[in-house]
């Protein structure tokens, strides 16, 4: 029988290994998986590299993550925020490796892992310092159609942490709102996919035209609280500021 | 030199906001341009698009309404309009990348005649890299227009002949929309499209330094 249910956070994230690439769902303050990137910090894995959109805000979730100085390196698209202090902390002191990627191909690359592309031509980029290797050396480009596009690689996850509404035990999800956002292109780019989710359903109650993610894209998934709020939602909690 | 009145950032955004057309899907950038939703003609409908997987994003909600799952690209809190749609983000940026987008509205840095567009970075050294979406939008929908005060605080022009900051995109603003005058960029320059009351063709020339069709 599948049963993709963990009993707890802990015992889904006890295989994270040193050196892991994790990806990091969320986009502001909807998606994020902060009890994830909690039990994260707990279980000790380090040499993280971690892709997310951003590099943190204030002391919560991936910002306290940073903070342990466990992450090597981080792969986003605008790690600059009013309260990413942490962050820009580490960066200024070298103590953390930046790879600044357009919020598009970003999550272009995540989809290229996901579904088994080798790389891509896309026009993002062109003529700018994104098409730029570390190194400083040019990326490939190529004119295709008399436009010119820059050749860009996957990103492989070893592990997507991602925050879904609701999951049954063979791991299809759905989500709620904004909070979709990365969730369903993470699950598919990585070899180890953890959701975490306010409701668990029996087999057979989502409506099969309506689920987002299917299950064959998650390896865990793990119901967490529900922070309701008079508009039904999610409200900023404490631990989320 | 005669007299003229700049633009307010409410009738700028006013000015964008009558060229939108019914129908058209469209990105507003963070910042100024979120002010042309203010204003958009009676009669005419737009569709919002926000790149966190939003297509017919509503106004903001009071404050007891606010939802944290349902936030724009600026991350506040918005609403979502009967027909809304949400979806995932490689799906919101096939609908930039894809010319999906009629419209995208953004801030500059600086504009060159030809449409080169700096927005992301002022190249200071030490400071923080950070992109988002720009160059994605910047690139993907079918017309980029830019709002903007044509001058800096120090009175340069933002309207140069080649951008000195890092750039976005190359050859992808179509539309200036600036505090003294709507501009269109074009491969062989600027061309008018109108300036404010009082102020003349040769003067404004004259502050932005580079030659403009009439």
């Amino acid at each position: 029988m599948i049963n993709k249910i963990a009993p707890s956070i802990q015992e889904a994230l006890s295989a994270i290994s040193d050196g892991s690439t994790i990806l990091i769902g969320g986009f502001g303050t909807a998606g994020n998986p902060n009890e994830l990137i909690n039990a994260l910090i707990e279980q000790g894995a380090h040499d993280l590299t971690v892709v997310n959109n951003n590099a943190g805000n204030a002391e919560a979730g991936l910002a306290a993550l940073l903070k342990t100085g466990r992450v090597r390196k981080i792969i986003c698209s605008y790690p600059r925020q009013v309260d990413s202090y942490i962050f820009d902390e580490l960066y200024r002191s070298g103590k953390i490796e930046l790879e600044l990627v357009p919020q598009g191909n970003l999550v272009e690359r995540l989809r290229a892992a996901g579904a088994g592309i080798g790389a891509f031509y896309t026009p993002i980029g062109f003529g700018t310092e994104m098409a730029k290797n570390a190194d400083g050396s040019p990326k490939e480009t190529r004119i295709i159609d008399g436009k010119p596009h820059v050749l860009e690689y996957p990103i492989y996850g070893d592990v997507a942490l991602i925050k879904a509404e609701k999951g049954d035990r063979w791991g299809n999800l759905v989500y709620r709102k904004a909070a979709r956002n990365f969730g369903p292109v993470m699950a598919t780019a990585a070899k180890y996919t953890v959701a975490t989710v306010h409701e668990i359903v029996d087999l057979g109650v989502f409506d099969p035209e309506t689920i987002v993610t299917p299950g064959i894209f998650v390896s865990k998934i793990v119901k967490i609280d529900h922070v309701a709020t008079a508009a039904g939602g999610f409200k900023k909690s404490k631990d989320a500021a | 030199m005669s007299q003229y009145q700049r633009r307010s950032k409410e009738e700028l955004a006013k000015r964008v906001a009558q060229d939108m057309f019914d129908g058209a899907y469209v990105n507003l950038g963070i910042g100024q341009p979120t002010l042309i939703a203010n204003h958009l003609p009676a009669g005419v409908e737009i569709i919002l698009h926000s790149e966190n997987g939003i297509l017919g994003m509503g106004p903001a909600p009071s404050q007891e309404a606010e939802d944290f799952d349902l936030i724009n690209a600026g991350k506040q809190p918005v609403t979502l309009l009967p027909g809304g749609a949400f979806f995932h983000h490689a799906d919101s940026f096939s609908m930039m990348r894809g010319g999906h987008l009629d419209i995208c509205v953004l801030g500059a840095f600086q504009v060159s005649a030809t449409g080169d567009l700096a927005n992301w970075s002022t190249g200071e050294v030490g400071s923080i890299p950070a992109v988002g979406g720009a160059m994605d939008l910047a690139i993907g929908a079918k017309q980029t227009w830019v709002m903007m005060d044509l001058l800096t605080k120090k009175g340069e022009s933002k309207v140069v002949a080649t951008c000195s900051y890092p750039l976005t995109a190359i050859a992808c603003v179509k539309r200036i929309y600036s505090d003294l005058a709507t501009l269109e960029c074009t491969p062989e320059g600027l061309k008018l499209i109108d300036m404010v009351e009082g102020l003349d063709h040769a003067q404004l020339e004259d502050l932005v330094g580079l030659p403009i069709r009439s």
